[in-house]
């Protein structure tokens, strides 16, 4: 008998693996020395401000942009020696969405769908699949240069999930679109969820939050923060926030906190209303929720509470902080201009 | 070259749909049917020495100066304009694939432009009844002649469309180009500052380039493999030149 290849259970290869990537172009660094890793069936977010390297990042990945130096793998062949392995994992929607305006919208599939090499047979079926997917059974017949953005945007969907890729690529797929249409996409992308790998870029930050499992955010070139939403949270702007509205005598208020928590201090404290509530901000730097206690305590002091928040930072406030941060790393960097 | 064929009948049909087609489509077959029409006026006030068809070809370069920048001119500088060249090159179609199909589509839409001016010679043999003056020989070495030097004018109007974003510039360069390789070297031909002895070789190497020279060959029924591969080579070398241009811009961009 032959020698049997072993049976070696590896573990699954991510769907998505950058080492130490860098990209300058004449001299001005867009990406510098990213490394990160997906794995396969998550969706990942792409934040950033612009200019920050999201696309040029996005690119080398499909392998249109060679990269200066660094590895990057998609499912485990690398860019830069297999691009047409690579090529033929990933679908991708480019910023702004290009598509040609003189073509019907169901043509346009099956060039793309023959370009990607789906057998004659079953393209079809699969054109039917992606109209059906992306609601476009309306204008599969119309011609693309007269459809308006919303119908663009999920062509250009359509044509990026085609051929079943395991690695999708979307930048800045729901720019443009209202709310509803956000709200199509957003399902979309999340159906995708568990089949695919779906790495999206986008400005719009309640949007990722709801979409992504993961979130990475970039600037200048850099990777300033990655993880969970609930994890950007909690690293980047470390701490929680409490907002009380009372009224009585407060003045005894700082002496209590720290008996409820030791990192708890008054933020701020308002002027009292026409009823004699004041609304009160409290920080604390630990994660767990201390509301109850603050609340007995302040009952237990004779003092009327009206209201208590815990205050939920936003993605965007997360990505302001880490953003801010990054820049702040940038100007403290010796030898380097001054940010204009 | 898997994917050719699927990017050529894209491009053809891409071309059937543009406006630029039919203007070309238009001003080709009005121009070349005044030429044919002064022609049999010619004919028929007296007897000439040539054959229509001969004096019907030598005009060729008219056309060929503004039919290939209109069609070529949008191939690849309108793809880079929009940014679909995007899209295109991450699918696995090699650079070379795509600019092939291209041309070959263009190629084919010349082509079939050129074989409709063979209307003009069956109207003539249909109400003229004059067999002398159809002589099959210079029509076979005229549309010969036009489909070998298409192979280089098109290339010529791919590679300038490589060159710019912009579809006027890119038809202008063509334009250009193709004044060059088809007067520019007939004018330093007959220049008489040519003639001295230590400018012999340039002097060679120009009449060897001489569009109307290889046209008046094809004419007369001489097929020279040195001419064939003049215009093969610069096909090639033209089609490189884009390919390497296309890659360039993407490296660079």
């Amino acid at each position: 008998m032959s020698a049997a290849a072993p049976l070696v259970f590896l573990p699954p290869q991510p769907a998505i693996e950058v080492s130490h990537l860098v990209k300058s172009y004449a001299g001005v660094m867009a990406v510098n020395d990213i490394s990160f890793m997906v794995p396969r069936g998550e969706i990942i977010g792409f934040l950033g401000p612009n200019g920050a390297g999201k696309s040029t990042t996005m690119r080398i990945l499909t392998g249109y942009l060679p990269a200066t130096s660094g590895a990057v793998s998609i499912c485990g062949y690398p860019v830069a020696s297999d691009p047409d392995a690579v090529k033929r994992r990933i679908g991708y929607m480019p910023e702004n969405n290009p598509l040609p305006d003189e073509m019907r919208v169901s043509e346009y599939l099956y060039f793309r769908g023959r370009l990607k090499e789906i057998p004659r047979g079953k393209l079809g079926a699969r054109i039917d699949e992606v109209l059906e997917l992306c609601d476009l059974k309306r204008v599969r017949h119309k011609i693309i240069g007269k459809l308006s953005k919303g119908f663009r945007q999920r062509v250009g969907i359509a044509e990026a999930v085609l051929a079943e890729p395991p690695v999708i690529i979307m930048d800045e797929p729901t720019i443009g679109l209202d709310p509803h249409q956000i709200l199509i996409v957003r399902d979309l992308i999340a159906s995708l969820r568990g089949r695919m790998t779906v790495l999206i870029s986008s400005h719009i930050l309640p949007e990722i939050e709801m979409t992504c499992d993961r979130v990475l955010i970039i600037n200048q070139g850099r990777i300033v923060a990655q993880g969970t939403p609930a994890d950007l949270r909690r690293e980047v702007l470390g701490q929680s926030a409490y907002e009380i509205e009372a009224a009585g005598d407060l003045t005894s208020i700082p002496f209590l906190l720290g008996s409820i928590d030791p990192g708890l201090s008054l933020a701020s404290e308002s002027a009292p209303d026409e009823h004699g509530f004041r609304t009160i901000q409290l920080k604390t730097l630990s994660a767990e929720d201390s509301g109850e206690a603050i609340l007995r305590t302040f009952l237990s002091e004779g003092l009327r509470v009206r209201s208590l928040t815990r205050a939920h930072p936003t993605l965007e406030d997360v990505f302001l902080a880490a953003t801010r941060r990054s820049w702040d790393a940038v100007a403290e960097e010796p030898g380097r201009p001054p940010r204009p | 070259m898997k994917h050719f064929l699927t990017i050529l009948s894209h491009e053809v049909r891409m071309l059937l749909v543009s406006p630029s087609t039919y203007i070309a489509a238009v001003a080709f077959l009005s121009l070349m049917g005044f030429v044919f029409m002064g022609i049999l006026e010619d004919y028929s006030k007296m007897p000439q020495d040539t054959s229509p068809a001969s004096v019907f070809f030598l005009y060729y370069w008219i056309p060929v100066i503004f039919m290939v920048p209109l069609l070529t001119m949008k191939c690849l500088a309108e793809e880079r304009r929009l940014g679909t060249i995007e899209t295109l090159l991450t699918t696995p179609v090699s650079t070379a694939e795509v600019v092939m199909g291209k041309y070959g589509a263009a190629y084919i839409l010349y082509m079939v432009f050129w074989l409709s001016s063979a209307g003009f010679f069956y109207i003539l043999k249909h109400f003229a009844g004059d067999a002398h003056l159809i002589d099959p020989g210079p029509i076979l070495g005229g549309y010969l002649f036009i489909a070998v030097s298409g192979l280089f004018f098109v290339a010529i109007g791919v590679f300038a469309s490589s060159l710019s974003r912009n579809q006027a510039v890119a038809g202008m360069i063509c334009a250009v180009l193709l004044f060059g390789v088809i007067l520019g070297v007939e004018y330093l031909a007959r220049a008489s500052w040519l003639d001295r002895e230590a400018l012999a070789p340039l002097k060679e190497a120009v009449n060897y380039a001489r569009v109307f020279q290889h046209y008046e060959d094809f004419t007369r029924g001489i097929v020279d493999v040195r001419e064939l591969l003049f215009y093969v080579s610069g096909t090639v070398l033209a089609l490189i030149f884009s390919i390497l241009s296309v890659e360039a811009k993407l490296l660079h961009s």
